[in-house]
């Protein structure tokens, strides 16, 4: 273990702990008054190094290692760029919004970081223009640091303009719509340089994983899933917001930190890609991705939704199905009729029209999945496919015709 | 030797279905008219039928590669 790797790391939660309470950005001398300097001194090999060993995995929903991330565009040869993605576009989660407005310094460490790792000059930090300007007040604050020329740049508040290659497209002038793959970011990015993608979150871990080492990072969390995350829980809860949670511990801690009503009929877990899960299974599972399993879901974008026992998942569903049809980049066809053919059945049964046909939305969902040049549709089919299996019931009460449980106030939110 | 597949590019693919009259053993349409094509290796007595399909695309979305 290096000098750097025996820095006091503070205590947790690691990410959210140094916040302001005015709610205002920290600002460069508290945040290295809290975390220390950025460790500029560390050789790239060493940086990935500490990275590989930490197992950190992409925390923007596929949950891919970044190490191997980084190692690609590193074996490319050429310069690569990094791109820290700030988008977040999924409508119930909030977690890189409050990193960025409240601890943007600690992202543009990890992104500065991520830049010496692969030996790139250039950073973009692409974000939302909600916090676009707290982003640019941090950038403004800092020196030039090893050469690398951090800049940041708004994206349009769409939901698919966060997917890696749409935000390249966007980045290089072109439409925030994604593009066929191959050829992939690492392989030919902005401005053709290879370039990787990496969410906001990821490198707010990577800027602490590079001061206090790996072995300190895998005190938090599970052996397979080390660290901790940053959780949106939303819905029927007493204190809706973001919280900081060790992967692997108790899904019900968080509901009980987040005052989740006790009388929940079931949880989105994961976002609008996501999955609903019974609030029965969810009692005993883990905030982990091997635990979920189990539930057939995952942690995705890491939004959790509580279901209040008077609303109807099946109304729910049905309005994101709708907002997911129109939020389709419009490019390719079984996403844009797929989608939307999608909708209007979920929508059929939800307002228990005799025109509703489960067997017709089953081969729909069938259809659409894997077609599109991006995974957006294929999310929107996993939620959809969930709420037919997590909600039989209503289903089958929709089908007959039956008043609908649900009270009309949506509980998931549309923008 | 490495196999060949079939693969549609769906930004592209404006859904003529040419494609699916001329090889029907790999590629059917869905409800909306766009291709299903079938991900598995080509077998040699379908390649010049497949060469004929992607050929007639008139958008070039469908592309024979090697895997
Ligand atoms: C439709 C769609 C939307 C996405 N939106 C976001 C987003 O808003 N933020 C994000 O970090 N990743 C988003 N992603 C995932 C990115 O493509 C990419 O995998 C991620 O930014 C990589 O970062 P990570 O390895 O640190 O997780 C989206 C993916 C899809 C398919
Ligand atoms: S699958 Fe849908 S969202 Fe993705 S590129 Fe095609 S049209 Fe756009
Ligand atoms: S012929 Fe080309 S454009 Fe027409 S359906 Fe087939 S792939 Fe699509």
């Amino acid at each position: 273990m290096s000098v750097a790797e025996k820095l006091a790391a503070p205590a947790a939660p690691r990410l959210l702990g140094g916040l302001r309470r005015d709610g205002r950005a920290v600002p460069l001398a508290a945040h290295v008054e809290r975390y220390g300097p950025l460790p500029l001194e560390l050789r790239a090999a060493e940086l990935l190094d500490r990275v590989a060993r930490s197992g950190l995995t992409g925390r923007g929903g596929a949950g891919f290692p970044t190490a191997t991330k980084l190692e690609s565009v590193l074996r490319r040869g050429t310069r690569p760029i990094v791109v820290a993605n700030g988008t977040e576009g999924e409508p119930p989660s909030g977690k890189d919004k409050a990193l960025l407005a409240y601890a943007p310094h600690l992202v543009i460490d990890g992104a500065v970081l991520a830049a010496r790792a692969v030996n790139a000059k250039k950073v973009i930090v692409a974000t939302t223009s909600i916090v676009h300007a707290a982003v640019a007040r941090a950038i403004s604050e800092r020196p030039r640091e090893a050469g690398i020329a951090v800049r940041t740049l708004v994206v349009p508040d769409r939901f698919v303009a966060g997917e890696e290659t749409a935000l390249i497209q966007f980045l290089n002038g072109g439409p925030a719509a994604p593009t066929l793959t191959p050829p992939r970011p690492y392989e030919r990015g902005v401005g053709g340089a290879p370039t990787v993608v990496l969410n906001v979150e990821t490198l707010a871990h990577l800027a602490l994983i590079a001061r206090y080492g790996a072995t300190w990072f895998r005190e938090a969390g599970t052996p397979d899933e080390p660290g901790s995350v940053l959780v949106t829980v939303s819905g029927a809860v007493r204190d809706p917001g973001v919280y900081e949670v060790e992967l692997g511990s108790p899904f019900a801690q968080l509901l009980a930190d987040a005052g989740a009503d006790g009388q929940a009929q079931a949880y989105l877990v994961g976002g609008y890609f996501g999955t609903w899960v019974k609030a029965t299974d969810a009692h005993g599972a883990a905030v982990s991705n091997v635990d979920l399993a189990h539930f057939g879901a995952s942690l995705g974008a890491r939004a959790i939704i509580v279901l209040p026992p008077d609303a109807c998942g099946v109304v729910e569903t049905a309005r994101v199905a709708r907002y997911l049809a129109e939020e389709s980049a419009g490019q390719c066809g079984p996403c844009v009729h797929g989608l939307a053919a999608i909708a209007d059945s979920l929508e059929q049964l939800a307002d228990g029209l005799h025109t509703a046909d489960t067997a017709l939305l089953r081969r729909r969902l069938a259809q659409v999945a894997n077609r599109g040049a991006c995974r957006h549709p294929d999310g929107a089919v996993a939620l959809v496919a969930s709420a037919l299996r997590v909600f039989s019931d209503e289903v089958d009460r929709h089908l007959r015709g039956r008043r609908c449980t649900g009270h009309g106030r949506p509980v998931l939110p549309i923008p | 030797m490495s196999d060949l597949v079939l693969r549609v590019n769906p930004i592209l693919c404006d859904g003529h279905g040419l494609c699916a009259e001329l090889l029907p053993e790999r590629i059917e349409l869905d409800e909306w008219g766009y291709p299903i094509v079938d991900a598995a290796a080509m077998p040699r007595s379908l390649e010049p039928h497949a060469r004929r399909a992607v050929a007639a695309c008139p958008v070039l979305a469908l592309r024979l590669e090697r895997r």
